[in-house]
């Protein structure tokens, strides 16, 4: 089960990787790297670091590319080419096809098991909020700090930046 | 996945997440008919007026009535919007809210799963429900979609960060991020008593994550027509009404798990006795809903008794009162638990 898991994905994560590439309109590669950041988020489900899995949603999906959708959609974004504008039966002839296949390649992936390694209780225990927190703290607490420094200056220069007020030589 | 299980007719058995997962779901859905009714007969009662009573018995069916209109409704789609997205975009709301059911626990036991991280995984599934609004927005290709949208976005990212300090306020006197071990924690002394200006500050951002008066810039009618649904029409734009009380009824249930007590009754462990399993179950869900009914109500109380902030205003206490305050409050809690346990 979890293999079938692992597999779908997988292909979702590479697939969607590639989509964001290959796609012409901006907005939409921005959504694909969100599904690519969702899916990897699963396969780290799968492995149990849950901790790292919804950080991986909370911040990369939940918030940084919301930030990033903003910036895109408030630039003017060229027209895209539609390919798929009408249905047509050979797309619905692709589509069975494809079921068909991938039917056949789980059906031929049915034995494999050794994809994904055994998760012991040990490698359990790492993924916890309370492994990784007790590991930040003591063990890495120096480069800990050191990010934690480093974003405030990246924050406090950003609000600089943004309220940096340009003088006007001739005032109206 | 919680423990336990049942005989069904003694023929079928049914492990207890399943049961919890079908009626968490079945009343996620049903609370929106339910809430929609409950909001125009409150609204009517604040205003002085019937509101709907002709379908069905003292206006029972109107959800129903109203759903028929939806579904019969003509779809249009703008010419230049971009359709794809318009089409998928009022489903996002809708699937992330129902997400949530996963790690919610409706009484001692009774919960679907209890993954060691459960309250960010809350806090990460209500952030991606800004894509479906930002989307609608955008893919309508229409000026008062996009600023409503834009507005929408922007309002809910500022408001998590207040809600996720409340949060971790809460977290911090349970001393875990398992919804369950929170809900535990709170047998003898409700959060609210220990951290009520955490509460507060809760409220209040769930408020604004439901973009609920009066938060509700985002529909503000005089400024933006209907903000990111103005180009919806029927059952699409049924997704958003069925994603807003959805999300007010989800905020009802956070606010009751965090702050209120969750399933207990108040100092519940001082006097309560050992009850029988089954009986535990019916008290806890009966107290759970009652709580969880009481917020709602306080939700759309709110909606027709406080007139709508302005923009600036809306950002200014998200950002420059909340958020301060909500820092203040976590470090006041820290110290006064490191106080409680090490000092005293």
């Amino acid at each position: 089960m979890t293999v079938y898991i692992f597999i779908v994905l997988a292909v979702l994560a590479i697939a969607s990787a590639l989509a964001m590439v290959i796609n012409k309109n901006v907005v939409n590669s921005a959504l694909f790297l969100v599904l690519n950041m969702v899916s990897l988020a699963g396969i780290y489900l799968l492995l149990n670091a849950q901790f790292l899995a919804i950080i991986q949603i909370l911040v990369y999906a939940g918030a940084i590319m919301v930030l990033f959708l903003f910036v895109i959609m408030l630039l003017n974004v060229e027209q895209e080419e539609k390919l798929f504008d009408k249905f047509r039966v050979k797309y619905f002839l692709a589509f069975l096809l494809g079921v068909a296949v991938t039917g056949q390649i789980f059906y031929s992936l049915a034995g494999v098991t050794d994809m994904l390694p055994e998760i012991s209780d040990k490698m359990a225990a790492v993924g916890t909020v309370e492994a990784v927190g007790d590991v930040l703290f003591t063990t890495y607490l120096l480069p800990f700090e050191l990010t934690a420094i480093l974003l405030t200056a990246a924050v406090v220069g950003a609000l600089m930046i943004a309220q940096h007020k340009i003088k006007r030589t001739e005032e109206i | 996945m919680s423990p336990g299980g049942f005989e069904l007719f003694s023929l079928l058995y049914i492990p207890t997440w399943v049961a919890v997962l079908a009626i968490g779901l079945f009343s996620y859905l049903n609370s929106a008919a339910i809430l929609v009714y409950a909001e125009r007969r409150v609204a009517s009662f604040i205003q002085n007026r019937v509101g709907p009573n002709r379908v069905g018995p003292a206006g029972l069916l109107q959800p129903v009535a109203d759903v028929v209109k939806l579904l019969l409704k003509e779809d249009v789609t703008p010419t230049h919007g971009y359709k794809v997205l318009h089409a998928v975009a009022p489903m996002i709301p809708v699937i992330t809210a129902l997400m949530s059911v996963a790690v919610i626990p409706f009484g001692e036991g009774l919960y679907v799963t209890d993954i060691n991280a459960g309250v960010l995984y809350i806090l990460a599934v209500a952030s991606l429900g800004v894509y479906g609004v930002t989307l609608a927005g955008w893919s309508s290709n229409s000026k008062y979609s996009l600023l409503g949208g834009l507005r929408a976005a922007a309002q809910m990212i500022s408001y998590e960060l207040p809600m996720g300090m409340a949060v971790a306020s809460a977290v911090l006197v349970a001393g875990s991020l398992s919804m369950v071990e929170i809900a535990a924690s709170q047998e003898y002394l409700w959060n609210i008593f220990i951290n009520p200006i955490g509460a507060v500050i809760f409220i209040v951002a769930a408020f604004a994550e439901a973009n609920r008066t009066p938060f509700d810039l985002v529909e503000a009618e005089q400024e933006l027509v209907g903000g990111f649904h103005t180009e919806y029409s029927g059952m699409k734009f049924g997704m958003f009404f069925l994603a807003e009380y959805m999300h007010v009824f989800i905020g009802s249930i956070l606010i009751t798990t965090f702050f209120f007590g969750s399933y207990h009754l108040p100092f519940a462990g001082y006097w309560l006795p050992e009850l029988s399993p089954l009986l535990k179950g019916v008290l806890d869900v009966s107290v759970f809903s009652a709580k969880v009914v009481f917020w709602c109500f306080v939700f759309i109380w709110v909606r027709w008794t406080i007139p709508r902030f302005k923009y600036n205003q809306v950002m200014k206490l998200g950002w420059a009162r909340l958020l301060p305050l909500s820092i203040l409050n976590f470090m006041i809690i820290a110290a006064g638990l490191y106080i409680y346990h090490n000092v005293l």
